[in-house]
């Protein structure tokens, strides 16, 4: 074997596959479709979401729905003024956050700092089963529970059947893993490194936990917070049972109030006929809800991307 | 490892055991209690108020206006159809999308950037907006009864498809580039490659993945509601095109009806439900935590 003809084998070898393998290609074109389907996904929500809610602006303006403040879609006359359901929204989210995020974050720096590995690898899995509970079965205790014995009985307040505190503290326990599982997440992606400094220079566990793990971790976190808004914003069947379906500016949180998720389930439970104005509603409103939990969530992507750049 | 460094004590004193140090555990620990304490209560409470309902009127029997004679039978078989066929659905169809993006998107393409996205933000849409969508594909079809198993089997597996995607995608990326390079270099394709090295490699890790997905699937009623899934049926379901109700939408209309004796089947029908989802989140953890290889 000369050296020439082995040069020249070199040279014909190419990474390239020799043939031009026409059922691989075919493979990745089926793959690529699935992962486009996703897109057309998100477009057909739009479309599903637009073409009846532009029907029911034609007819309702759109700063009359943004700033009104009566909500009596089947009334007559009826008023679409839609503040009353995002007050709603507000008051369960607020809740919400109230509980999820203190006890989110408590269980996140536990499991992530303190916890060793084999206790992390136990608990995790218990704070994560609060994610499987279905959301009627949360709805349930949260009527026959927290409003008819917590509330009522143990803490005698005056409160009717349906309340957003009762439906924003179930919600809060609905959201935690979600909270504690990206902040967790965020946390354990601090280097090791800016512990040891911190150790170093002789701060203890928990003052390096709150100065240097936690500040260090912060986006990502608050990509964790971000991220369990928008799921309380889109929760649907606890504010349907617990929340009740009166549409109210409420300044008590013992009251009973509507969210735009709850308007919607209502309506759909009622007998509307596809184009008629009260049908178009629930789309205006769904348009309104999918708006305002995009932003949220690409809130929530841009941080996480920020946290992950960092390290 | 490094967590013993914090023990050490260069002046002999421990920094640990100041009293705001120790409250601070403290109060990470009741977090933490605080969660499970929820869970047991709710599990406690829910066995309670269904108590004497733990029979099998609860399976054999269709639902009734009389609480006594209620039963779940419809509900229970249309959870199965429903259910089912969506994971016949999602599964394929997330399991290929995510293959794609792990193994073969380039990702400096702007429309695979954009597909990553669009799926990071579907996977946070709220689930009754699925629904929506599907009353807007149905109507379009131009079905009259929105309240057939293929559209409840289409809401829920378009709302499940993402967190297939996700899940599937993290268990890909788990698997070492040099499972991949050792495939190529003796000679295989990146077909060839991806069935049966990298695939086979992810299977437990995907397997959690779908069991969590269904398993949300089994409990949402949201997007459901919405195809007028809350009707009285007294029959089982029995084709694509049949009416249907779930066990979500059944504990929903039983929670909200007037009738106190009503609460006492919702809650027999919610344990039901839990210790379905529970078990299957138990397995799915089980698989993740005994056959997940850490490589």
């Amino acid at each position: 074997m000369s050296e020439t003809s082995n040069m020249t084998k070199v040279e014909d070898f190419s990474l390239r596959s020799s043939s031009p393998r026409i059922g691989e290609r075919i493979i990745r074109g089926t793959l690529f479709s699935a992962s486009a389907f996703s897109v057309l996904i998100t477009i057909g929500i739009v479309w599903s979401l637009l073409v009846p809610a532009i029907e029911f602006f034609r007819q309702v303006p759109i700063m009359d729905f943004l700033t009104g403040t009566r909500w009596a879609p089947r009334f007559v006359p009826a008023s679409f003024g839609v503040v009353p359901l995002l007050v709603g929204t507000l008051w369960t989210t607020g809740i919400a956050l109230l509980v999820a995020v203190p006890f989110g974050l408590g269980s996140a720096m536990y499991l992530s700092e303190y916890a060793s590995d084999k206790t992390r690898r136990r608990l995790k899995p218990v704070v994560e089963l609060l994610a499987g509970i279905p959301t009627v079965v949360y709805g349930f205790f949260a009527i026959e529970f927290v409003t008819r014995v917590v509330l009522k009985d143990w803490m005698g307040l005056t409160v009717g059947t349906f309340s957003v505190l009762s439906a924003g503290l179930v919600m809060g326990v609905m959201i935690i893993p979600t909270v504690a599982s990206l902040s967790e997440d965020a946390l354990s992606a601090v280097p090791l490194a800016m512990r040891q400094g911190s150790f170093a220079l002789g701060a203890n566990k928990m003052q390096t936990t709150l100065r240097v793990v936690f500040p260090a971790a912060f986006s990502g976190i608050a990509a964790a917070v971000v991220l369990g808004i928008s799921r309380a914003v889109g929760e649907t069947m606890i504010v349907a049972l617990a929340a009740g379906n009166k549409p109210n500016i409420s300044t008590n949180p013992l009251e009973g109030a509507q969210t735009m998720t709850g308007f919607i389930a209502n309506a759909a439970l009622g007998d509307s006929r596809v184009g008629s104005l009260q049908y178009d509603t629930l789309f205006a409103v769904g348009l309104l809800l999918f708006t305002i939990t995009l932003i949220i969530n690409f809130i929530s992507i841009r941080l996480v991307r920020r946290y992950r750049e960092a390290y | 490892m490094t967590v013993q460094v914090s023990n050490w004590n260069i002046d002999g004193k421990s920094h640990e055991k100041n009293f705001k140090s120790i409250v601070f555990l403290g109060v990470l620990w009741l977090s933490l209690f605080i969660a499970f304490l929820f869970l047991i209560i709710l599990l406690v409470t829910t066995a309670m108020n269904g108590w004497g309902r733990y029979d099998l009127r609860l399976f054999t029997t269709y639902n009734n206006t009389t609480p006594a004679d209620a039963g779940a039978r419809a509900a229970i078989l249309g959870s199965l159809f429903v259910v089912s066929v969506t994971a016949l659905m999602a599964i394929p169809i997330g399991i290929a999308a995510a293959v794609y993006l792990e193994e073969f998107a380039d990702r400096s393409k702007w429309f695979n950037k954009v597909i990553e996205l669009n799926i990071q933000n579907l996977a946070a849409v709220p689930a009754i907006l699925y629904g929506m969508l599907t009353l807007g594909v149905l109507t379009l079809l131009g079905l009259k009864n929105k309240n057939v198993v293929i559209g409840g089997s289409l809401a829920l597996a378009l709302l499940i498809l993402p967190v297939v995607i996700l899940t599937t995608r993290e268990a890909l990326r788990a698997v070492p580039q040099e499972i991949r390079d050792g495939s190529l270099a003796l000679g295989a394709t990146e077909v060839q490659t991806v069935t049966k090295q990298t695939l086979p490699a992810a299977v437990p890790g995907i397997a959690t993945g779908t069991i969590l997905a269904v398993s949300r699937a089994i409990g949402e009623a949201a997007p459901l509601l919405l195809l007028g899934a809350l009707v009285f049926i007294t029959y089982d379901p029995n084709g694509l095109l049949a009416g249907f109700t779930t066990m979500p939408i059944q504990i929903f209309s039983w929670t909200s009806a007037a009738q106190e004796e009503f609460k006492q089947v919702a809650a027999a029908a919610s344990m039901l439900l839990l210790v379905i989802l529970l078990s299957m989140n138990g397995i799915a953890i089980f698989i993740r935590n005994k056959f997940a290889k850490r490589w």
